[in-house]
């Protein structure tokens, strides 16, 4: 088996046993971390779409995670709290803003796009901070989590947990399906050669809008499952900074790598925190680790791994 | 079948295409020829879609062409190679021809299904490959190959799509003398089932191949008809024929 397959079936097994494993140490703590992270692994994923095989930087992810949260605070609040309608409506608003955001980005290319995807990253952020309805600045606490078709499963946190996990696993072979599909060879192709995949008669453009769409449904999602865990959501969560973050752990895991952006995700929770328990000043060691990191492995985290399950 | 009615386009001060009026015929290998800058590449790139030209129409089997973008025209029937060559260099050969096939076959909006099992469009891949002597090649990183094989490539590639025409912009660029002269046995042969328009510089394969030539110079068609007149036109040898006689 190759390694960075072994290495996420140990993850996944791992991540399956936290809940259990945490009873003896972490407690809660432990728990809500672990879905922290593979709710950003989900998130990081879907990024990995865009970056790593369809070669478009998009700096604005993070927005449609906070379009997937405030969604599910803000129905929750107006007294619609059932997964039965929260799903469909932020799938409608995270497409509507995908298509309508892309349609406009996809003019530009490289930095112009990276800049623009932030300028609509910014755009969404400023509008969750005016919400004042909602919490504007401060954000919005959740009184109650969202009702799961009625089985009552995110009442408990092992419910949510499995959930959580259960989502990053469908979201993991979905993706893995759709880069191997004929329509992830149209996007792959696209990133190296654009004119070339043109002049066999594909529009790029609607390929790359596509993916787009479909990458922005799936961090929505992930927005879904934050404001649940975090019972809590705020603009904060759609900043530019956590774009920038998602970025980072996609180049670290390792850009359209197997696995690549689950182990960056994983990566980047847990040395955030085991850092932040050694000193105050964290950030200082962390930053030059990451570029470290960035710089000596080529491929990230997978593609070490990679390297290794060859030999 | 293509018509080109008075093309026109200026690069600022540089007139590179002017009033270019041009036909391929349905089983004919049009060649045109010129000097270097004369506006060849252009003229091709104008043609697939790459660029716009300030006036004048391009007409593609009795439709106008002129608004469509590359992949539409693509979709139409006109195949293309580059005269730098433009592969996907991280796929695999058979990956690089099997996209193309996959252009033909249907929706590429589909999701789930794994591509590579669909031995539907790796079979007429494999069969575009073999074409060229590039079958053993087949699961080889593009990039790996020799210049030759490339050219080839780019050749196989334009084939699996399927065109109702080629447009091919100096295909032996860069290649030896047998190498061409293999090409160009090729080619006679790619002739019968495809109305080529070639950008070529090799002599000796431009007139094995074309039934007219047409020759640009500075953006204009200064010439044009079958081989032995365009040898023949003095205007036509001072401008270009020249070149390679000293
Ligand atoms: N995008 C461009 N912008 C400005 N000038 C260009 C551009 N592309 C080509 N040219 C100029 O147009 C002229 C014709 O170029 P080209 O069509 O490549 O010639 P050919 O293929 O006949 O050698 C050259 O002088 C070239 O420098
Ligand atoms: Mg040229």
């Amino acid at each position: 088996m190759r390694g960075a397959n072994l290495a996420a079936l140990v993850i996944f097994v791992l991540l399956a046993a936290t809940p259990w494993l945490a009873e003896f140490w972490g407690g809660s703590y432990l728990t809500s971390l672990v879905m922290k992270a593979m709710i950003l692994g989900i998130a990081a994923l879907s990024l990995d779409l865009l970056i790593g095989h369809a070669g478009m930087v998009s700096f604005g992810h993070a927005a449609f995670v906070g379009i997937g949260a405030y969604t599910t605070g803000i129905m929750i609040t107006e007294g619609a709290p059932n997964l039965a309608h929260i799903l469909p409506m932020t799938i409608a608003i995270a497409a509507a803003f995908a298509l309508i955001t892309g349609a406009i980005s996809l003019r530009t290319s490289g930095v112009y796009f990276i800049m623009i995807t932030l300028a609509f990253g910014q755009m969404v952020f400023f509008t969750m901070s005016s919400l004042s309805d909602y919490g504007g600045d401060d954000g919005l606490t959740l009184w109650e989590r969202a009702d799961a078709f009625g089985t009552g499963l995110f009442d408990s946190d092992t419910g949510l947990f499995y959930t959580i996990l259960a989502t990053l696993i469908t979201v993991t072979l979905l993706l893995r399906r759709l880069i191997g599909s004929r329509f992830g060879r149209v996007l792959r192709a696209a990133k190296q050669n654009p004119t070339r995949v043109e002049s066999m008669g594909y529009s790029v453009f609607a390929y790359r809008l596509t993916a787009y769409v479909i990458a922005g449904i799936i961090a929505a999602l992930a927005g879904v499952l934050f404001a649940n865990q975090a019972e809590f959501v705020s603009p904060a969560t759609a900043a530019w900074q956590r774009s920038g973050d998602l970025i980072i752990m996609v180049v670290l895991g390792g850009m359209g790598l197997r696995h690549g952006a689950l182990f960056g995700a994983l990566a980047i929770v847990l040395l955030e925190e085991g850092l932040s328990t050694l000193t105050h000043d964290w950030r200082l060691i962390f930053g030059p680790m990451l570029v470290l990191m960035v710089l000596y492995t080529k491929g990230g985290i997978a593609g070490l791994l990679e390297k290794r399950g060859e030999t | 079948m293509l018509s080109l009615v008075n093309l026109d386009k200026h690069f600022g001060a540089l007139h590179v295409t002017d009033n270019v009026s041009l036909d391929l015929h349905p089983g004919e290998c049009h060649a045109l020829i010129g000097p270097n800058g004369a506006g060849k590449t252009t003229l091709i790139q104008q043609i697939s879609g790459t660029l716009q030209p300030d006036s004048g129409q391009i007409l593609f089997n009795g439709t106008d062409i002129t608004a469509l973008p590359p992949h539409r025209r693509a979709q139409a029937g006109l195949g293309r190679t580059f005269q730098i060559t433009s592969i996907l260099p991280e796929f695999t050969v058979l990956e690089n021809v099997a996209l193309a096939v996959q252009a033909t076959q249907g929706s590429s909006f589909r999701f789930l299904r794994s591509v590579t099992g669909e031995w539907r469009i790796n079979k007429r891949a494999y069969d575009c490959l073999a074409l060229f002597n590039l079958a053993d090649r087949a699961n080889r990183p593009a990039s790996a190959l020799s210049h030759g094989e490339k050219r080839l490539l780019e050749l196989a590639i334009a084939i699996a799509g399927e065109p109702k025409a080629l447009l091919l912009d100096e295909p032996m660029a860069g290649m030896g003398k047998e190498e061409s002269a293999t090409l160009t046995d090729t080619l006679l042969t790619l002739k019968r089932d495809y109305p080529i328009l070639l950008v070529e510089h090799d002599m000796d394969a431009v007139f094995a191949l074309a039934d007219r030539v047409s020759v640009l110079v500075y953006g204009q068609i200064v010439a044009s008809g079958t081989p032995d007149e365009v040898r023949a036109n003095p205007q036509a040898r001072a401008a270009y024929l020249g070149e390679e006689a000293c």
